[in-house]
Order: C-alpha cells, then structure tokens, then sequence
C-alpha cells in the first residue's frame, strides 16, 4: 500500500512532491512504527560501502550502487531476475513505498531511485538532505541489523527508454539541449576525473558539444536537501537555457551524479522526458570519432554527414 | 604470490581476512576503521606535514616518520594517517596498513608487493575502483620510505 505523501510548502512548489520526504516526516514515521511493520521500507546508498555499517537510520536496508545494480559482468544494470530477488530480499514489494538516503547530498541515493525507476518501481521517494542532514539534526543512527520479513517482488523487465539514453541516443539528440554535470575541470577537458578522485581513465578530456555545464552540487543547498523551485529554475531555465517541454540529456562520468540532476529536472521541476546517459564520459571520452568540445564554450553540434 | 612474502604482521592480517566469508570481510575492515588511531597532536595541529593521496575515493593524508637508535641508525619507520569517520572504507585500508606495517624497517616495507591489497579478498565486496585507493595508499608509503631512506645514505 503506498504511504500517504508528505504535505509543506517546499514540496508543493515541485512538479511531484510526492517523490521527497522531510527528515521530519521520516522521523514520525519510524516513531508510527511504519518501518517496523514494513509499510515503508528505507534504503541506505551511499558511496561509500562501509558507511551503512557505521550506523543507519533505525530499520534501514543498504543497497550498494555497485555490487547491488551493476551486472557483475556487463556494463549494465541488473536484470529483472536480479532486481527482484535483491528487492525480495530487503523486503520490497513491487508495491511497497520505498524512501531512499544516502551520503553526499542523496548523490548515490538518486542514482539508485533512478535505477529503481528503470524497474518501473511505482513509489519511491528521496529523503530530503540524506544522511548528512539527518545526523545533522542529531537524529537517531543504529548499528543493529536489520532483517526485513521477505517481500514479494516480480521479475519485471526492465525499461529504459524512457529515462536513459545510450551513445547512439545522444548522438541523435544533437540539436536538443544537454546538461554535463561534472566539475567545471572536467567539463572543460582539464581533467579527465573529479578532483581529488580516482583516474578512471577517460582518454579525452571535454565535454560533449553544446552541453551545458551546470554541476550536479548546484542544485543542493549546504544542508544537503535540493533547492527550492525558484531556486532550480534559475539554475536550469536560466543559466542553462531549458525552456517547458524540453527533451533532455544529463551525463557526468558513470551516470551518478547526473541521476542527482535527472531527479531535479525531471521531479522538481516536471520536464516529462529527461534521460540519463550513464555511459558519460568513461564511455563518450574513449570513444572512437564521436564530437568533442574543449574548453569552457558549449561549442556546436556536427553537422550529420551527407546533409 | 603468497603470504610468505609478506612481513609477518601484514601476513597474519591477510590470513585472517582469507579466512572469512566477503561478509565478515568487510566487518573486519569496519574494525580496522574503527582501530585507526588518531593522530599525535604535533601533526593534528600541522596538516601541512601530511601528503594527500588522490587516488583515494575520500580524502586521506598521511607521512611516515623514521626513528632513530641511539647510534644515529634508521630503525622502525612510523606510519601517519588522517581520513574521516564518513569514510570507513579508507580509513578501513589505512588500519590495515597501519597495524601491518608500522614499526617496521624501511626494508621490510619496501618488501611489501605493489599488489598486496589483492590478497585481502576484498576486491568484489569492495570494487576495483575502491581498491585502487588502498593500492595508491601503499604506493605512497613505499615512495616515501624509499625517499627518506636513500636521503639518509
């Protein structure tokens, strides 16, 4: 049964207010015994694998962006088989309303929504701020296991059109507008990874022409939670020159922190077609004569051949 | 390679997370987290004494110190490291480094194979990127030792 939706006048002003929840709410729903009970599940993602097990918010699941939803083999998400036992296993059910959090102003939490999404997961929700703002506000952190009552998920097929794109879906996006949300050393071709991050051997550096750069960590106020509507609209109908109903692109390194911007653009503020190309830059920056732009202009898009 | 090669400290660290399941694993290393000690307050206070080692998923500092026996010879080389506690898996490689390698000589670290992180059976429970960091860590390590010691001969 989805949970009720959290009302107050910083969500009301989102496209879907629906897809965030308040450290407060989350509180009050823990202290209804709703976590317990297995009315709402909360997962912890963060980047950092060992971080759940230094203490999670009371009743939380972890899910590990990397050895969860990543194929062990392939450069791919899991499968529907795959999702679904990790989903049983945690106790989801396919209509179980799920509230994610995570390090790093929700950065991975959003990556593993939006990979919840792919699944076609009807209800699942961010928590406003993450970890961060939650211990911030001293709330309550455990180190006692949580063991879930098995859910009941079905292996569903996953769909991604809709909301990722691959290489080839970018190239026949030229011309639409698309959103790099790296650092701006990488987005201008300085640097090939985050500073003070692994190499992870991208062999160009740049971006991908006509992008804009807006990074991902704009969007997020100091205490972690997103900014609010006006705030957004600024960043990304202004500064970055989206207009209503525009279909759009966001990439980063490996889709992560580009997932943090999908959720803005497409929850915050209501853009009904915004994919993630979480090829980004590891796939575009070593691949063979696809168009690269340098420096800080957004610079043009080729013109197809034979046109 | 094997344990073997490896300084006794370091080889019995290494058997003991080659005994365990990936679960207990990674508990192991939270406990190495969680044993790092802290920093003398002579460092505390100069964070300019300490390196960054960039390769490393969340930041981590470190310097290594070579006491002296009372004859004026190099013997045990200190270990430093500073990361935070959001950053267990770090501070987790730094504890194993710690306990396995300080207050060994400058030869016996220099010993220690580039790949030895491979050897903790960490690497799917953990990742190859996050490994890397580990792998850099004693890179740094060994570069550092190796320089002291050749500016002392």
């Amino acid at each position: 049964m989805p949970y009720p939706v959290e009302q107050n006048d910083k969500f009301a002003a989102y496209a879907h207010p629906e897809r965030l929840v308040s450290t407060e709410w989350l509180a009050a729903a823990i202290e209804s015994g709703a976590v317990a009970n297995g009315g709402l599940v909360v997962v912890e993602s963060d980047e950092d694998v060992l971080l759940y097990e230094t203490g999670h918010i009371p009743g939380a699941v972890k899910i590990d962006w990397h050895t969860d939803l990543n194929d062990e083999v392939t450069r791919d998400y899991v499968d529907g088989a795959a999702f679904a036992e990790l989903a049983a296993s945690k106790g989801i059910s396919r209509d179980t309303t799920v509230v994610i959090y995570g390090d790093k102003s929700n950065w991975w939490a959003a990556y593993a929504l939006w990979v919840f999404t792919l699944f076609g997961h009807e209800d699942v929700r961010l928590l406003d701020g993450g970890r961060d703002k939650w211990i911030a506000e001293g709330r309550e952190l455990t180190r006692e296991k949580t063991t879930p009552a098995r859910g009941s998920y079905p292996e569903v097929e996953r769909n991604d059109a809709p909301i990722r794109a691959f290489k080839e879906d970018v190239l026949a996006h030229f011309g639409k507008p698309l959103i790099d949300v790296r650092s701006p050393e990488e987005y201008t071709g300085q640097r090939t990874h985050m500073p003070a991050y692994p190499e992870e051997g991208a062999l160009r550096g740049g971006h991908i022409p006509t992008a804009a750069s807006i990074p991902w960590a704009r969007a997020a106020a100091a205490d972690g939670t997103y900014r609010s509507r006006d705030e957004l609209e600024t960043l990304y109908l202004g500064e970055a020159g989206l207009t209503e109903g525009d279909d759009v692109v966001a990439y980063c390194r490996i889709g992560e922190r580009s997932s943090h911007t999908w959720f803005a653009l497409k929850y915050l503020l209501g853009f009904d077609s915004v994919r993630n190309y979480d090829g980004s830059w590891t796939e575009w920056g070593n691949a063979v004569r696809v168009p690269i732009a340098k420096g800080a202009e957004r610079g043009s898009f080729p013109v197809p051949a034979g046109v | 390679m094997t344990t073997q090669a490896l300084p006794s400290s370091l080889a019995e660290i290494v058997d003991d997370f080659q005994a365990l399941t990936e679960p207990e694993r990674l508990q192991l290393l939270l406990e190495f987290s969680e044993g790092l000690p802290e920093l003398p307050d002579r460092l505390k206070d100069h964070p300019e004494l300490l390196e960054q080692v960039v390769e490393c998923q969340s930041p981590l500092f470190l310097t290594v110190e070579t006491e002296k026996d009372d004859d004026g010879s190099a013997s045990a080389v200190r270990l430093f490291f500073k990361a935070p506690a959001e950053a267990p898996t770090t501070r987790g490689f730094a504890g194993v480094l710690h306990e396995g390698l300080d207050g060994l000589s400058a030869e016996e670290i220099l010993s220690v194979p580039d790949d030895m992180p491979e050897l903790l059976g960490l690497t799917r429970a953990i990742t190859p990127l996050r490994m890397r960091g580990m792998t850099a860590m004693l890179g740094r390590i060994k570069r550092k030792v190796a320089a002291s010691s050749a500016a002392r001969s």
